[in-house]
């Protein structure tokens, strides 16, 4: 391995979860921090072991404040396929990289982390005997410990075949875990006011972390709903703002998405949801507004755009379920999806089917004054947004169902949208790989129309 | 809705164009909504502003003088940028109106919030 040798090696503990967002996530992370990605290893498929070059401890700690994909992260001090390759690396790390936090005025402790099988007290007790010969003089300390050092087994992804030895073993000094809590703290659950499609609190770090979201910084929902991707970004310390053309959303009126209640509170609203986790500060304003027909000056203020576009199909799919599902005579079913309907219109009159793609082709332009250097936005699975001035940096599926899925896609601003005609040739219309976007429309419901067709079948029975 | 907001607001008329800003600013109902102060965000906002827009926008509710320009080295000046941090982000404007300025057309703000919906006659395509 040619590597600078300012660079430290560090061991990334991932999380299993969301496998496709890991990578980019830590990649934007690094690249806001000033640190950089480089890796020998081009890919780390779903291990949970990540070891990674950081020129700092500092960005190490930093990157572990906005990390939702990372659950620790260690100075490695050695790694191994077997235990004793372990110990030969371990020899061969600099005693006097070790020597600060093994002195005798100071309390440590030794934690084992094993990946796919469970140790016993007794193997584990093995293990630490195993590392005397490193230089330890400190006290052990179980409670408090001034410093905590690592042993993680891995033994491999596969729970139908565990290995009786490791594929690989790590040590290292524990340096900070990431902000895994976060996705407990702001559970949507807990939330005081929610929408039907509320996006998941875990996703919306993600996504704010993929949008390289930071202190200071302007970010724009165009969907904005009820702020879920808003709060995310104000816990990262930016300043937020958000349109929706529903105009009881924004207002936080009509019916409640909560189970057992059936209208909104007076306060419930984008506002008071950020009051809930202390971050009103943040707040600058939400608008009833048409994201298609922007009502911003032109000019460059936002950082970063970032919504949820696949939210559309859902409410599509609920309209239909209420309309194609329910027209089977019972007056009152027809009386409640017209209802649903009536209260839906100024939304469906103003959005038909695809509508979105062509608002979103535009968005980032400056011809229709709105203008960010970064943006996420989840799409649904074939229509994958493209755009001259954009690169594109990171594009991640999410499965949705058997037959569907969602991708996260971060683009870049890379040059200024000057000349319109320059580019119209491939804004059009024909050119943009949209057509997928019907085509998703009816995958989507080919599955709902099966299972109503099944629930139909069984109540004849 | 704040002043920040207000600056970054245009008419989208059909045929308006860049004619569209700054919205005219009525209002029946404003309050003030103290916020923690943020040297950094502020300063941040200072270039992004449209001075003039701010200005008059500061002028029809009578607030204290807004400064007819950035004052020089503004980002270590206290003074005025716990000035602009009020004007910017605590004045928040609950009742009253937008109007375009090419067209007339208002835009209501109710609580707060400005509702900018046209009706597909009144947009452009």
């Amino acid at each position: 391995m040619a590597l600078p040798g300012s660079l430290n090696r560090y061991l990334l503990l991932m999380a299993q979860e969301h496998l496709e967002f890991r990578l980019p996530e830590i990649k934007s992370l690094l690249s806001l921090l000033g640190g950089q990605f480089t890796n020998s290893q081009e890919t780390y498929g779903k291990s949970p072991f990540w070891i990674l070059n950081i020129p700092s401890e500092d960005i190490a700690r930093n990157l572990m404040k906005r990390t939702v994909c990372a659950k620790s992260i260690f100075e490695l001090w050695g790694h191994g396929k077997s235990p004793e390759e372990l110990y030969t690396s371990l020899k061969s790390y600099p005693v006097e990289k070790m020597v600060p936090f093994l002195h005798s005025d100071s309390t440590y402790k030794i934690k084992i982390h094993t990946f796919n099988k469970t140790l016993t007290q007794e193997e584990k007790v093995k293990r630490i005997d195993a590392l005397e010969f490193l230089p330890f003089q400190g006290k052990v300390n179980l409670k408090k410990p001034q410093h905590v050092f690592s042993i993680l087994e891995d033994y491999g992804l596969d729970p139908n075949c565990i290995p009786e030895n490791p594929y690989n073993i790590y040590f290292g000094r524990w340096i900070a875990d990431g902000q895994r809590e976060l996705i407990e703290s702001y559970s949507v659950k807990k939330r005081h006011f929610i929408g039907n499609t509320s996006m998941d609190a875990g996703l919306s770090f993600i996504m704010t972390n993929h949008a390289k979201v930071k202190e200071n910084d302007l970010v724009f929902d165009p969907f904005v709903g009820t702020g879920g991707l808003l709060i995310a970004s104000a816990h990262f310390g930016a300043y937020v703002c958000g349109t929706d053309i529903d105009y009881n959303t924004v207002h936080g009126l009509g019916k409640a998405s909560r189970k057992n209640q059936k209208w909104r509170g007076p306060d419930e609203n984008i506002r008071a949801n950020l009051r809930q986790y202390g971050l009103e500060k943040f707040y600058l304003d939400v608008l009833v507004s048409d994201a298609s027909k922007p009502s911003w000056r032109k000019g460059t203020y936002f950082d970063a755009i970032i919504t949820d576009l696949s939210i559309w199909y859902q409410r599509i799919y609920k309209e239909i379920r209420f309309t194609e599902g329910n027209t089977k005579g019972n007056r009152k079913m027809r009386l409640s999806a017209e209802t649903f309907l009536d209260e839906e219109k100024p939304k469906w009159s103003q959005v038909p089917q695809g509508t979105a793609k062509n608002d979103f082709k535009r968005i980032p332009s400056s011809d229709t004054g709105v203008e960010c250097s970064l943006r996420a936005a989840w799409y649904t699975e074939e229509m994958v947004p493209w755009h001259p001035c954009l690169r594109l940096i990171s594009n991640c599926e999410q499965k949705l169902s058997s037959h569907t899925a969602r991708r996260l896609i971060t683009m870049e601003k890379v040059k200024e949208f000057e000349n319109r005609d320059e580019y119209s040739h491939l804004l059009s219309d024909h050119f943009l790989p949209y057509q997928g976007h019907n085509s998703f429309r009816e995958k989507y419901f080919s599955g709902v129309t099966k299972r109503i067709a099944k629930e139909e079948k069984c109540n004849h029975e | 809705m704040k002043l920040l907001t207000h600056n970054l607001l245009s008419s989208h008329v059909r045929g308006v164009g860049t004619r569209g800003f700054p919205l005219r600013l009525q209002a029946t109902e404003v309050r003030i909504n103290p916020v923690e102060f943020n040297p950094d965000f502020v300063a941040r906002m200072i270039p992004k502003v449209e001075w003039a827009a701010l200005v008059q926008a500061a002028d029809t509710l009578n607030l204290a003088e807004v400064p007819k320009e950035p004052t020089e080295g503004y980002e270590h000046d206290e003074t005025f940028l716990r000035k602009m941090h009020h004007v910017l982000l605590e004045v928040d404007v609950l009742e009253g109106t937008l109007q375009c300025p090419e067209s007339g057309r208002l835009f209501p703000i109710s609580r707060g919030i400005p509702n900018m919906l046209l009706n597909d006659e009144e947009t452009e395509t």
